[in-house]
């Protein structure tokens, strides 16, 4: 909404500076994004009178003119424009001048005649022909009787050029400060003074309108009010320079009086105002009706639109003249030979215009303020205003009478005046008759202990809306400060230290965390492989998604992770080592919401980076995250990972997670030119498999023994089968066994490998001797051979 | 007798010059042995002591004696310097170009939208708020209506809104955990929600689909809008340092009555004004307000007994603005050379 200080005004006499203004506002509740004065970066262009004018010597085009400013000699100014003559009023840019665009001007010679500066065309003031439509667009602007003629007056005063434009941002609730006078009371009551609204006032004209017009509402709960009047013999023409110069500053093309009369009563009171030719109002009648299913109508932008049942429209006898409170119809517009013109003022059901509005696509200044619910009450006044303008105007002949259709509820809205309560609500004190006294400034009436609320304020409808009036009028700045009250005992729940202790873990681990979009585009599931009949591929979909490529509700993080990982790739990023704690979304269908489990997804490559690299960092989290003793699988039937190079891991039958290699034609997918791995583990199930209780295990008092053993297993043997078998074997006196080497090649038989390991004994409450750990080393090497494995000789 | 002391002041004088000249713990070794060894010249001259009168014995004893200890102690001091001597060869030999780089810890790296959103709930956890969690894929009952956004309000014009179906969406905001902690839990009520919000706003600088918010929601008897003030002006003053001041400005929200937005000084110009800040000297960084009555009714709160404020921040915005980063999309496209930076 911007707002002309010239038209403020009008109705407010306040003396402050722009900027004491915008802070003041601001702080009341009406937001100012910006202000600025008109024509603020011309300067030293004033108003000339161009006195003679003879041809430029050398050239067929250029006049030299002797130009009067005010000042004791005439200035000689060379202009190439063709519509001057002597005693044309100027603007003259002056040696050292700028106009707009910010060209500079300076003096010079033209062909040899010196020229002490420019006139200027319309555009060079930044100005248009809409403005000043006496003038022409190619062309010296010659000033006329709507300027102030003065030699050399600043040109800006001259045009009324220099009003103060204040941008505000308006909140939802409040359509009434869309508007002149509902930001005018606005500005009174912030300011400490008492507003009251101007009451238009009609004078009589002839004949009846009723003769004229017919209204009737066919859909009450859609239209709450219809207000018609007529105007007969009217003078299509530019209305005058103080209505031109308002709509301009408020950011509206001044076309012609009768567009610009509904224009500006609009922007005045906030409602929008149509005006129907009434040769095309077949029927002489209006009727306000649902529109019929299919139903087609031309909208004033060109465009035909086809209408549904829920639509609202102004029709005449036969078709829809207008989509109400959208947009009108094609011929029902205000021509150069318009003689007869309907007023309209009506008050329409917001939700239901905001809906027609976003069904046909067209979202217009009208229906952006009908959306909002206006108020009923105010179409009666607001076409009273709108026939004294054209009354004031000269615009055409008032016909009497208005036709008011009026299925509002006329009813006023109270609620309880209760000063003590807004007090302790808002945490201030402020005396009974100061709150009354801001209620009543802003139009409310105060008496018996009941607030009547006006009927422009559809926002004021609990005593909580009463308390925000109170607390921003009295100022938000002056509310004190308190501090909670009470005993602060918060602490993270066990889910959310877990959380903490993975990121620690990541972390120290060396991995990046990453942030990800929870969704991604369908086709993922096809660039990691998916099977068509996945359940992966069922999705929680987004009905209106803004591109394909953010369309679903990821069902597992590994795309997310993949097009990370190529994103580092092809950014020429070394090494990538990165995690991300997100969600997962899977869908249970349209009553039920879907499930939300958490996921651990880890991805990394990079030189020295392995399957057991990733490995070693999952081993360390569960290590970590107190969970012990649980299997590891080979899994071959992935899609997404190396069918010889992944891993489930699992605890008593639940699975915690996969780790593998990424599967190299996922990669080519990825366009991902090196091997990369993955992880994804369930934050869920590691929750609860978690044990976290530490107890301390005694240092030892005893010595331990080594021992190293080597066997000569098949290639397929898995390693972790070897190492439980010689554990089980050997029973508690092995304190740890680890693999340190495994090698096939020269003195071991094809397909075989050799596995070695380093075995450490120690019993608790003795010294072993080395023939305890030899024997313990003979029941390990006996249980092997029963398995058909040998020791390495 | 003459003849011994005369010896022993020789060999004190012989000994000495000796210890100064040796040059290795060797030397020192070998003159230990020559003069204080069994067959040492000090130990020869004791072994002579038998041939002096009694009244002599004594007399050449003591001087024996302090020869010996001053030889001990000459080489003991001798001792010290060579090892002090070598010691320094040694270390001079090992001296490093300490310019040269360190060994790189390879420890990961969080995401500054994680450090920024720790900072915040340990903010908060210390004055006493819970973090609650709630859906992201939610009703449209708990994302709006029960937040007084019935259908076709003009409020959810300013959220575009994912939908699942015609019930089911992507919450554009934290606020439904509102609600959703209201069911669940009665007054006294002290939350943070963090969490992912979706709106179909298109990606550029400045907007994603995808961001995060950070919902507060505080219920009890006889809470104020004095008690919104402080607790915020307090978090602000936590966030950006004790000079910080807030301003709070009216504004609207469907579920907050009387609503406001909340600016804070701004903290590149220190409150005089420059251009991030428009000159204003204070820069937005939450909205919130008292919870409206009907809100409370809707969580199954009673507003005659209890009220309650409520307030919502944007973790990029916070977090583009503690690092300085001018592009929201870096926040989600985790280039490693971005990552690791924080």
């Amino acid at each position: 909404m911007n707002l002309s200080k010239r038209w403020l005004h009008d109705y407010v006499n306040i003396d402050v500076t722009d900027k004491q203004f915008a802070d003041a506002l601001t702080i009341s509740g009406s937001k100012v994004e910006a202000y600025e004065t008109e024509g603020e970066e011309l300067s030293n262009i004033v108003v000339g009178r161009v006195e003679t004018l003879e041809k430029h010597p050398d050239s067929d085009h250029l006049w030299i003119c002797q130009v009067n400013v005010g000042a004791e000699e005439n200035l000689q100014i060379v202009t190439g424009a063709q519509n001057l003559k002597a005693g044309d009023y100027v603007p003259a840019a002056l040696d050292n001048s700028v106009v707009a665009g910010g060209k500079k001007i300076k003096k010079g010679k033209l062909r040899g005649v010196e020229s002490a500066g420019m006139l200027c065309s319309l555009g060079e003031l930044g100005l248009t022909v809409n403005d000043f439509p006496n003038a022409i667009e190619d062309g010296i602007f010659v000033l006329g009787e709507d300027c102030n003629l003065t030699l050399g007056m600043d040109i800006r005063e001259a045009t009324g050029f220099n009003d103060v434009v204040t941008e505000f941002e308006i909140t939802s609730n409040r359509p009434d400060c869309l508007s002149v006078l509902g930001l005018a009371r606005e500005t009174a009551v912030t300011f400490g003074m008492d507003f009251s609204e101007p009451v238009p006032v009609v004078a009589p004209g002839e004949g009846d309108v009723n003769d004229l017009l017919k209204v009737s509402i066919e859909a009450p709960e859609l239209c709450y009010r219809y207000v018609g009047a007529v105007v007969k013999n009217v003078k299509i023409e530019p209305s005058p320079r103080w209505m031109r110069e308002r709509l301009r500053a408020s950011g509206v093309r001044p076309i012609n009086n009768i567009v610009d009369i509904t224009n500006f009563v609009m922007l005045e009171y906030g409602q929008p105002m149509h005006a129907f030719d009434l040769r095309y109002l077949e029927g002489n009648e209006v009727i306000v009706r649902n529109a019929k299913q299919g139903e087609k109508i031309t909208t004033l932008d060109g465009i035909e639109r086809e209408l549904s049942e829920e639509m609202l429209v102004i029709a005449d006898a036969n078709k829809p003249v207008a989509v109400a409170g959208v947009m009108g119809g094609e011929y029902s517009g205000i021509m150069d030979d318009t003689n007869t013109i309907v007023f309209e003022s009506a008050c329409f059901n917001g939700p239901s215009i905001r809906m027609t509005a976003k069904k046909l696509g067209m979202r217009t200044e009208a229906s952006s303020r009908y959306d909002k619910q206006l108020d009923p009450k105010g179409c009666r006044k607001i076409l009273d205003r709108a026939l004294q303008l054209v009354q004031q105007l000269g615009a055409g002949e008032v016909v009497n009478g208005v036709v008011d259709c009026d299925c509002s509820d006329k009813s006023d809205f109270t609620l309880a005046f209760e000063p003590d309560w807004v007090n302790e609500f808002i945490g201030i004190n402020v005396s009974a008759d100061e709150q009354k006294i801001i209620l009543e400034r802003l139009g409310c009436k105060v008496e018996n202990g009941i607030i009547t609320v006006p009927s422009f304020r559809g926002d004021l409808r609990h005593k909580a809306d009463i308390s925000e009036e109170i607390a921003r009028f009295y100022g938000y700045d002056k509310i004190p400060d308190r501090q909670l009250a009470g005993v602060a005992t918060a602490q993270y729940t066990p889910e959310q230290k877990f959380e903490r202790l993975i990121n620690n873990t990541m972390l120290s681990c060396g991995l990046s965390e990453l942030c990800t979009f929870s969704f991604i585009s369908p086709k993922s599931y096809d660039k990691i492989c998916l099977p068509a009949d996945s359940d992966k591929r069922k999705c929680v979909v987004i009905s209106n998604p803004l591109g394909e490529d953010t369309s679903v509700m990821r069902t597992t993080m590994l795309p997310s992770m993949l097009e990370t990982l190529a994103r580092n790739y092809n950014n020429r990023n070394a090494k990538a080592y990165l995690y991300e704690l997100g969600k997962e979304y899977i869908w249970k269908g349209t009553d039920e919401l879907p499930a939300e489990p958490q996921m651990l997804c880890m991805g990394m490559y990079g030189a020295g980076c392995s399957f057991f690299t990733i490995k070693g960092v999952v081993e360390e989290l569960l290590y970590k995250l107190g969970i012990e003793d649980y299997d590891v699988e080979a899994v071959k039937d992935n899609p997404s990972y190396h069918p010889g190079r992944t891993a489930v891991i699992s605890k008593d039958g639940k699975v915690i997670g996969t780790v593998g290699e990424i599967h190299p034609q996922v990669l080519e997918n990825y366009g991902i030119g090196t091997k990369a791995y993955a992880a994804e583990i369930s934050f869920d199930i590691c929750f609860e498999l978690s044990q976290l209780k530490r107890t301390y295990k005694q240092l030892p008092k005893f010595p331990a023994l080594t021992r190293d053993l080597a066997f000569v297993c098949k290639k397929s043997e898995p390693v972790l089968m070897l190492e439980k078998t010689i554990a089980q074997a050997v029973g508690k006196n092995l304190e740890s066994i680890e693999l340190f080497d495994v090698y096939e090649g020269s003195q071991i038989p094809e397909g075989m490998k050799s596995v070695a390991f380093n075995l450490k004994l120690r019993a608790a409450d003795r010294t072993m001797t080395d023939e305890e750990a030899d024997s313990a080393m003979k029941k390990a090497v006996k249980a092997l051979e029963k398995l058909g494995i040998s020791l390495r000789s | 007798m003459i003849d011994l002391k005369e010896q022993l002041k020789a060999i004190a004088v012989q000994a000495q010059e000796a210890v100064a000249a040796a040059a290795s713990n060797a030397d020192l070794e070998a003159l230990r042995v020559k003069y204080l060894g069994k067959k040492g010249e000090v130990t020869a001259i004791l072994k002579q002591m038998g041939k002096l009168s009694a009244e002599e014995r004594p007399v050449v004893g003591q001087l024996a004696n302090e020869v010996r200890q001053t030889i001990e102690a000459q080489l003991e001091a001798k001792v010290s310097q060579i090892k002090a001597a070598e010691q320094k060869a040694k270390l001079e030999s090992e001296t490093l170009d300490v310019t040269m780089p360190g060994e790189k810890a390879e420890l990961g790296h969080r995401h500054p939208l994680s450090i920024v959103l720790d900072e915040v709930k340990e903010i908060f956890l210390g004055m006493g708020f819970e973090v609650a969690t709630g859906p992201e894929v939610e009703w449209d009952y708990y994302n709006f209506e029960a937040l007084n956004i019935p259908k076709e309000h003009p409020a959810r014009d300013t959220q575009d809104t994912f939908y699942i179906t015609e019930n089911m969406l992507l919450r554009t905001q934290t606020s439904p955990v509102q609600i959703r902690v209201m069911e669940n839990k009665q007054p006294p009520i002290r939350v943070i929600a963090p969490g992912s919000v979706f709106r179909s706003d298109a990606v550029d600088s400045t907007h994603s689909p995808f961001f995060h918010q950070i919902e507060g929601l505080v219920v009890d008897k006889g809470i104020t809008m004095a008690d919104l003030k402080g607790c915020l002006f307090d978090f602000a003053k936590r966030l950006y340092g004790e000079d910080t001041k807030i301003r709070l400005r009216p504004h609207h929200f469907p579920f907050t009555e009387p609503s406001c937005e909340i600016d804070v000084t701004c903290f590149r110009c220190g409150g005089k004004g420059c251009p991030f800040c428009k000159g204003e000297g204070f820069v937005e960084i939450l909205g919130g307000g008292m919870v409206h009555p009907q809100v409370l009714k809707n969580g199954g709160v009673d507003p005659d007994v209890y009220s309650g404020f409520a307030f919502g921040v944007g973790l990029e915005r916070l977090t583009l603005f503690r690092f300085n980063i001018d592009d929201m999309r870096l926040l989600f496209e985790n280039d490693m050379r971005f990552l690791g930076q924080f």
